[in-house]
């Protein structure tokens, strides 16, 4: 009876993501699809090979390297400002989350504005005495594109590490306090140790979420980006166009398996610290 | 506390206040620009932007500033660019609508379908369905390099590209809310849901009496999200769209072009208006869907 429940939702994962994902694992290992020739890893000698597919991994994981940590340390940054008894925090805690709503198209248009090469920011620079930089249409271009990720994502994460925050108990930090520990150590030994899950969690959703980067780079600067902004969601736009199955099936592969990596490092990591915890 | 320590405590408030204050005036900023800007005249932005959209005054008539120049206030506030966006031109109307038609029934959709699955998930014990529902989180964490190749070859093979149903069935079979909701629902005491059918509940009862209505919370906070992430789209119409009239708002503003940036800052206000509303009324089920999402374990 209760499988009745859960049969509409089974049938279309099947059908739309796990039968056609059977597909792709078959079509990386063959010619092509029509002969369907089997020829064993050489479709992923060949992607990996290629330099369209390197520079998107290579400049996908340059922008996670930088964002991620930007994201996480942020984020709880945040957090532990909002949590410092200031008064104004749940205005605060509006004003920070309101990027979140946003779609991205709206405010394109002003980032454009503030980082085009005759733009706002380069007007400041130069009266600083800075040089122009050519914001979005050079390597700079990263650095606008973590901008409008952070600006977008960190209110998610900051939510995170408040509702961790809530979790810790009261008792342990009022006895820190009465031992005369400043805010500074109650943070760092007490806060911290409690939060430390979160913080891994946070780590690997932002890591997942900055895979996902293209959009920004797809509003702001359009189909054909500078070198450092091409994405690893550009390198499969451009295979879609041209249609080849194989090196589109290959490359979800190679993708899938990263993330399967990273997943399972989560959970293992869960199932570890989430008993550490229990235990005291 | 000695009154040292009192005053010392305070200032160090005050200090982080201004900190947050101005971080949160940095994170409202482009959005009070993007809509102040909105009810600026086609000329007044032309001659405050002209350096940077320099294709768009092609008539050259208009006065072009040789700096850009940012204001926060129109010097004359005009809502001439909503009327054109509104009655003038019908392909923003039309673009705004394609995205509601797009979104509203992918979020009204995998929410029903999660519900059932949901339940489903609460009621089967056992590895199989412990391992079904494993699957689920994988997938929900796959992007979309990975998820789209699979949904492209099915909507090809069953005639779907350059249709609405090619957004809208991935989105609905999507696992994001069959996540959330059984997440919610398998802590509902099974004593509440035996004594139900003491009473002579049956199944279905049970499921549309008592779970559904517990649940209630949860599934608003799933409907914002999805609704947040589905509304600023841009991978799916891309790749299974060919057919430009097709695209959402949310691809469509990147493209508006240069001689219509005044437009441009009205259609993006436009655009961001229900997503603001649902933030007004939902905020707090939108902070509980995110705090319920941290830790993937059920």
């Amino acid at each position: 009876m209760s499988g009745l429940f859960l049969a509409p939702s089974l049938i279309g994962v099947l059908l739309f993501f796990v039968l056609p994902f059977l597909v792709v694992i078959f079509y990386s290992f063959v010619d092509n699809s029509i002969s369907k020739q089997f020829v064993g890893f050489a479709n992923y000698v060949k992607v990996f090979q290629n330099n369209a597919f390197r520079t998107a991994v290579g400049n996908t994981l340059l922008f996670s390297a930088i964002a991620v940590p930007l994201a996480v340390v942020l984020g709880l940054a945040l957090a532990t400002l909002l949590d410092a008894g200031i008064p104004m925090r749940s205005q605060l805690r509006s004003a920070f989350l309101t990027p979140l709503m946003v779609p991205i198209a709206s405010v394109v248009l002003i980032f454009q504005v503030l980082f085009d090469y005759n733009g706002v920011v380069n007007e400041i620079l130069v009266k600083f005495g800075g040089a122009q930089i050519d914001w979005l249409k050079s390597s700079s271009g990263l650095f606008v594109i973590i901008l409008l990720f952070l600006w977008k994502n960190l209110g998610y994460n900051m939510i995170l590490f408040l509702s961790a925050m809530g979790n810790i108990p009261k008792d342990v930090v009022e006895g820190a306090k009465l031992d005369g520990a400043g805010a500074f150590k109650i943070f760092w030994y007490i806060k911290l140790r409690y939060l430390s899950p979160m913080i891994v969690f946070t780590t690997i959703l932002s890591i997942i979420n900055s895979f996902k980067v293209f959009r920004e780079v797809y509003l702001l600067t359009g189909e054909y980006p500078v070198g450092t902004l091409y994405m690893l969601q550009h390198y499969m736009n451009n295979t879609f166009a041209s249609a080849d199955y194989q090196k589109l099936s290959t490359a979800a592969i190679y993708m899938s398996i990263v993330m399967i990596i990273i997943i399972g490092a989560m959970i293992l990591f869960e199932n570890h610290y989430g008993k550490d915890l229990e235990e005291e | 506390m000695t009154k040292r320590a009192k005053r010392k405590a305070f200032v160090t408030k005050v200090c982080l206040l201004f900190l947050a204050v101005v971080t949160a005036i940095l994170f409202l900023t482009p959005i009070v620009l993007t809509i102040t800007n909105s009810f600026m005249s086609a000329s007044e932005i032309s001659s405050n932007y002209g350096v940077i959209f320099q294709n768009a005054t092609n008539d050259g008539k208009t006065y072009i500033s040789e700096t850009v120049n940012l204001k926060f206030i129109p010097d004359m506030v005009t809502f001439s660019q909503y009327i054109t966006t509104l009655f003038k031109s019908p392909d923003y109307l039309l673009k705004f609508w394609n995205s509601i038609i797009l979104v509203v029934p992918i979020v009204v959709f995998q929410l029903v379908v999660a519900v059932f699955a949901a339940y489903g998930f609460t009621k089967t014990k056992g590895k199989l369905s412990a391992i079904v529902f494993f699957a689920y989180i994988i997938l929900m964490m796959m992007p979309y390099q990975v998820t789209l190749v699979p949904n492209y070859l099915v909507l090809n093979w069953m005639n779907l590209l350059d249709t609405n149903w090619a957004i809208w069935l991935p989105g609905i079979f999507s696992p994001f809310s069959v996540y959330l909701i059984t997440k919610y629902m398998k802590r509902i005491p099974v004593s509440l849901l035996e004594a139900a059918k003491i009473d002579g509940a049956n199944e279905w009862q049970v499921f549309a009496k008592i779970c559904v209505p517990i649940c209630k919370g949860i599934i608003t906070s799933c409907a914002i999200l999805v609704f947040i992430d589905y509304w600023n789209m841009v991978e799916q119409p891309l790749l299974f769209f060919s057919d430009t009239d097709k695209y959402p708002l949310s691809i469509f503003l990147s493209k508006i072009n240069a001689g219509e940036v005044g437009l441009a800052f009205a259609v993006a206000t436009v655009y961001m208006v229900p997503s603001l509303l649902i933030f007004l009324y939902g905020e707090e089920q939108l902070v509980e869907g995110i705090a319920y999402q941290g830790g993937v374990k059920g």
